[in-house]
């Protein structure tokens, strides 16, 4: 899960506004895709390197990003070399990395709930259309909070099941862990009620109405 | 002051709570009793989580039934698993969900969280991912956010089951220095001693009320 991989910094960064990222993201992933030339690419992953370099997150961070990649970036390039030229290759390989460091940059300076927010404030057109933004922010942060939860029950389940002889079996793991999910899914809105939650007044506050 | 009359409750068919009347107007109440006996249900009652089948819960005048939302902003709670009351992914997040809810100005949220963070010694933790907390830590993560919001009473669910003897004693001080009102379900004795008053429930029923001594003297004949 990429959103979750914040790292806590003080730089330049860390310190732009969620929104303004997500929006160079967008844009410069558009630039890439229609204007498709070698130079535009190589000058842009070396900008993107030195982002990185510049904001003190070394080789290793860099690294880290690439390297479950290489293999798609691989093919990628590959079949682009099958049908066309090495340079083209070149230059399809460049780009995908220089997004793919460029959205990776954009998760490691931005905490989730700031970007959570930020979504939250772009989805206000949504509203006519009785999509309560502040209802899509807290599904988010819930997805955030829970999918590495699933991930640990289902470890659990598996060695409770092992610890009592029962070797791989998807359905005999699959049951016990979606009852454990439907009883824990109403417990967090058990929760969620009792710590004072009311999506009604969210609405009024991210669409920058005042407050009394 | 929390008020129950002819309080019955019951999951279909079964009876777990029987023709409760009680007035609760200690600082500091403690409910006990075995496995079963009810005493989730009864704090899940307090704040209208759940309605009662039968009869009323008043909070400060207020029905749990009619006066839901505001019974909730005056009862805060701290469920009996941590895992499932923490619902932001990062700890300091955690912690201003609630006052974001009060709708407090933001720099209050600011100064509620850092003091919350300092008073369970979670600031290391701030940034923290919540699940790769321990047990014990987001035990205490959840007791911060409810205390946090400050609301006028407090119910806690056995709220230091995971807690190592530090972390025990460190709620366990924050309680009694709480100007709220308390109601506490506790397996943990101890932690009860100077408390105003114990209540013993056993298959639904209350079967004591007193103060801790006598209270839990009884408990331990009866449970032996
Ligand atoms: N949602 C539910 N549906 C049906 N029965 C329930 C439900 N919740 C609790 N019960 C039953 O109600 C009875 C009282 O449960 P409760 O959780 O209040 O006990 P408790 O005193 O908190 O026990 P413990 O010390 O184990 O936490 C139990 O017999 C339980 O099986
Ligand atoms: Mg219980």
């Amino acid at each position: 899960m990429i959103l979750s991989d914040y790292l806590p910094g003080t730089g330049l960064l860390w310190r732009l506004p969620p929104g303004i990222k997500l929006l160079a993201l967008a844009a410069l992933g558009t630039l890439l895709l229609a204007v498709p030339l070698l130079d535009l690419a190589a000058i842009t992953f070396v900008a993107v390197i030195a982002l990185y370099l510049g904001s003190g997150l070394g080789w290793r961070v860099i690294w880290g990003i690439l390297r479950p990649m290489l293999l798609i970036l691989a093919i990628v390039a590959g079949a682009q070399w099958w049908l066309f030229d090495a340079l083209s290759a070149l230059m399809v390989a460049l780009r995908l990395a220089a997004l793919l460091l460029f959205a990776s940059l954009v998760t490691l300076t931005t905490r989730a709930s700031d970007m959570i927010a930020a979504l939250e404030r772009a989805l206000f057109w949504l509203r006519p259309l009785r999509v309560n933004p502040a209802k899509v922010s807290l599904a988010l942060s819930l997805a955030l909070r829970f999918i590495p939860v699933l991930g640990s029950i289902t470890a659990e389940v598996r060695e409770a099941q092992r610890a009592r002889g029962l070797e791989r079996s998807v359905i005999a793991t699959a049951v016990p862990v979606i009852v454990r999910l439907l009883k824990m899914a109403d417990d967090i809105a058990d929760a969620i009620e009792a710590r004072g939650y009311d999506p009604g007044n969210e609405t009024s506050r991210s669409t920058g109405e005042t407050r009394p | 002051m929390i008020e129950l009359r002819d309080v019955t409750h019951r999951y279909g068919e079964r009876v777990v709570l029987r023709d409760l009347s009680l007035r609760l107007e200690e600082r500091r109440v403690a409910v006990i009793g075995g496995n079963g006996s009810g005493k989730s249900s009864f704090a899940r009652l307090l704040n209208g989580l759940q309605l009662p089948s039968a009869g009323q819960v008043l909070i400060d005048g207020l029905d749990t039934r009619s006066d839901g939302k505001a019974v909730r902003r005056r009862v805060g709670f701290v469920f009996q698993n941590p895992d499932n009351q923490i619902v932001f992914p990062v700890v300091e997040e955690d912690l201003a969900f609630g006052l974001k809810n009060l709708r407090l100005p933001r720099d209050e949220i600011r100064a509620r969280v850092d003091a919350a963070l300092a008073r369970y010694d979670l600031t290391e933790l701030r940034e923290h991912p919540a699940h790769l907390l321990s047990g014990g830590q987001k035990q205490l993560l959840a007791i911060a956010g409810v205390m946090a919001m400050e609301p006028a009473h407090i119910v806690f669910d056995e709220p230091t089951t995971l807690l190592d003897l530090r972390n025990k004693r460190r709620v366990a001080r924050a309680i009694a220095e709480l100007p709220q009102n308390v109601v506490m379900i506790s397996h943990d004795l101890e932690l009860l001693r100077d408390f105003d008053r114990v209540i013993v429930l056993d298959e639904g029923r209350i079967v004591a009320d007193d103060r801790p001594g006598p209270a839990i003297d009884f408990y331990e004949r009866r449970m032996a």
